[in-house]
């Protein structure tokens, strides 16, 4: 033998399984992450997952930021419903400071919240429609979530990392256009989802492909740490919106819709029921915004002139606010100590937040509860046995986020 | 809906005696903390005991105080009742030197990837890990990022040529 030939590992020519790479790159994952699939013809033997191409070290980073600035490393979390994730921020800054926010921010916040769920389910659900090979539904709906962002650009002025709100409020009031174009959603989206559904729900190549597959049953799921609509695809009636109630949510009016067998289907069906569900949310918290008159239309924020920047005009002319807008855009403030967890119901499941705070500038340690991060070392569980095109049906009907993956 | 978080010190305090310790309820969220070789009896305790059924383990993760000596490094336990709605945090302190705490991978599945990362950032050996390696940063790294004596660029210093990115 030359020392021309190719040499192959040990072993590779017994061998009687191909090894495939799925990812890092590869239009099926939607981010990057790779898989090392162990197969046996198209059946999957076993898998490998890597994570952490996209790793930028944000629980470091926010060792040195102060409260504000660390909102900006939650939009780039889950990047396809980042006000969910500055929300949550909100809220837990809030909790360890011990402000109360008024009864109309709360619901503003909730209408933003919804619009995110109602976004990132959107791009779940239509995404595993082109991953079965249909992609008609994904370009038609493309048209509402970008009405959705258009209402977080008249809010806060960015599309997709959002930066959006404050610790007790928003930065500013919700204006005519945003309202308008919140009432343009809610009277034609409706019919476009109910039109999305009808091209998926029955569609017989759609059911072949999805249901059964990459099932998970309840236990498993508990135990695996599954969170949201993953979770009560599985039969979990677990919301965080109902058990912790947080942001006013106890005022709202809606159902927890749940599946039965935690396979692709399910999970595709319980994220179609939440997406009607957030809509009658929204519907409630705009009938509520709207009730209020007067001076009481117009608060947005809390009074938190340690965290909440004043009026430019006041900086310019207020020897207090200027104290206060310094010490804000410096970093000066310093925080209380302790140890706070608070979580929400992210589009994802519940993301959590876990302060730790000695009482200087910045945090003493921060950690970010992601949930695709927790359930997604299921997926092997979940694959294993199946045929490749499953796996990547499965893959897209977790909702897999890299940027809530990696932090 | 009547578990409290009198009831759990309590059961808690029964079964463990003085070795549970520190309990405290920062913004109603019950915490305590326990000798780290008991780390497993007490998730255990706290999973299969008839009234406490904590069956969910929310979050675990690391946080690391290099003041407080022979207990540098504490693995932070959050654990949920979800029948009972209920939530807890169950905290063990380990020595920097030999850093060593039992995995909870035998009770939670879910317990993996986050063991993998705290090793990953912080260095806490979970002995009986199935596979304890790097998770989210490369495998030729050396150190554990996390830790507080690697601190992060001072954004002043001038030695550096910024040319590349625009600051020059």
């Amino acid at each position: 033998m030359s020392e021309h030939h190719i040499k192959l590992p040990e072993g590779s020519i017994e061998k009687t399984t191909t090894t495939l790479n799925l990812g890092p790159t590869h239009p099926a994952t939607h981010g990057v992450m790779q898989n090392i699939l162990e197969l046996d013809g198209e059946r999957i033997v076993s898998t490998e997952q890597t994570i952490g191409y996209i790793h930028r070290a944000f629980e470091k980073l926010a060792e040195r930021r102060p409260l504000a600035q660390i909102t900006t490393l939650t939009d780039r979390l889950n990047y396809c419903s980042s006000p969910l994730n500055n929300m949550g921020w909100h809220l837990t800054c809030e909790k360890l400071l011990g402000v109360k926010t008024p009864k109309r921010v709360d619901y503003l916040r909730v209408i933003i919240m919804e619009l995110a769920r109602i976004a990132d389910h959107l791009i779940c659900n239509s995404i595993a429609g082109v991953d079965a090979g249909a992609y008609t539904g994904f370009l038609y709906v493309m048209q509402y979530r970008e009405l959705i962002y258009e209402i977080y650009e008249e809010v806060c002025g960015a599309r997709l990392t959002t930066n959006i709100g404050r610790i007790g409020g928003f930065e500013r009031n919700f204006n005519d256009i945003a309202f308008r174009k919140l009432e343009k959603f809610l009277r034609e989206y409706p019919k476009v989802l109910k039109e999305f559904e009808n091209l998926f729900q029955r569609n017989r190549i759609f059911m072949e492909r999805t249901m059964g597959t990459g099932a998970i049953s309840a236990e498993r799921a508990l135990n695996y740490g599954f969170t949201g609509p993953n979770l009560r695809a599985a039969g979990v009636d677990y919301d965080v919106r109902v058990h912790t109630p947080y942001s006013s949510y106890e005022d709202f009016q809606f159902n927890i819709p749940v599946g039965t067998t935690g396979d692709n289907y399910d999970r595709w069906l319980v994220r179609e029921k939440e997406m009607w569900e957030s809509l009658g949310i929204i519907e409630q918290a705009y009938q509520k915004v709207q009730e209020f008159k007067g001076a009481e239309a117009e608060v947005y924020h809390a009074d938190v002139p340690a965290y909440y920047l004043p009026p430019k005009e006041d900086v310019y002319t207020k020897m207090e606010a200027l104290i206060w807008h310094f010490k804000i855009i410096m970093g000066e403030t310093e925080i209380p100590a302790g140890e706070v967890y608070h979580s929400i119901e992210a589009a994802n499941g519940e993301l959590g937040f876990y302060l730790v705070s000695d009482g200087g500038r910045t945090p003493y340690r921060l950690h970010f509860r992601r949930p695709c991060f927790v359930y997604y070392q299921a997926y092997e569980e979940l694959i294993k046995g199946s045929m490749l095109s499953d796996a990547i049906m499965t893959m897209s009907s977790l909702n897999l986020i890299a940027g809530e993956l990696d932090a | 809906m009547s578990l409290s978080n009198e009831i759990i010190k309590q059961r808690l305090t029964e079964k463990f005696g003085d070795q549970v310790t520190g309990f405290e309820e920062p913004y109603g969220l019950l915490s305590f903390e326990a000798p780290k070789e008991l780390n497993l009896k007490v998730l255990n305790f706290l999973y299969d005991d008839e009234q406490l059924k904590f069956r969910f383990l929310t979050d675990l993760t690391g946080v690391h105080y290099p003041d407080k000596a022979g207990r540098e490094l504490a693995v932070v336990y959050h654990l949920h009742n979800m029948t009972d709605n209920v939530r807890l945090r169950f905290k063990v302190f380990t020595g920097i030197n030999q850093p060593d705490v039992y995995t909870a991978t035998g009770l939670f599945s879910g317990a993996n990837w986050m063991e993998r990362e705290t090793y990953d950032f912080l260095g806490v050996n979970f002995v009986g890990h199935p596979n304890l390696k790097r998770i989210l940063n490369v495998e030729e790294m050396d150190y554990f990022p996390l830790r507080k004596e690697f601190p992060l660029e001072d954004q002043t210093r001038i030695d550096k040529d910024d040319e590349m990115f625009g600051r020059g």
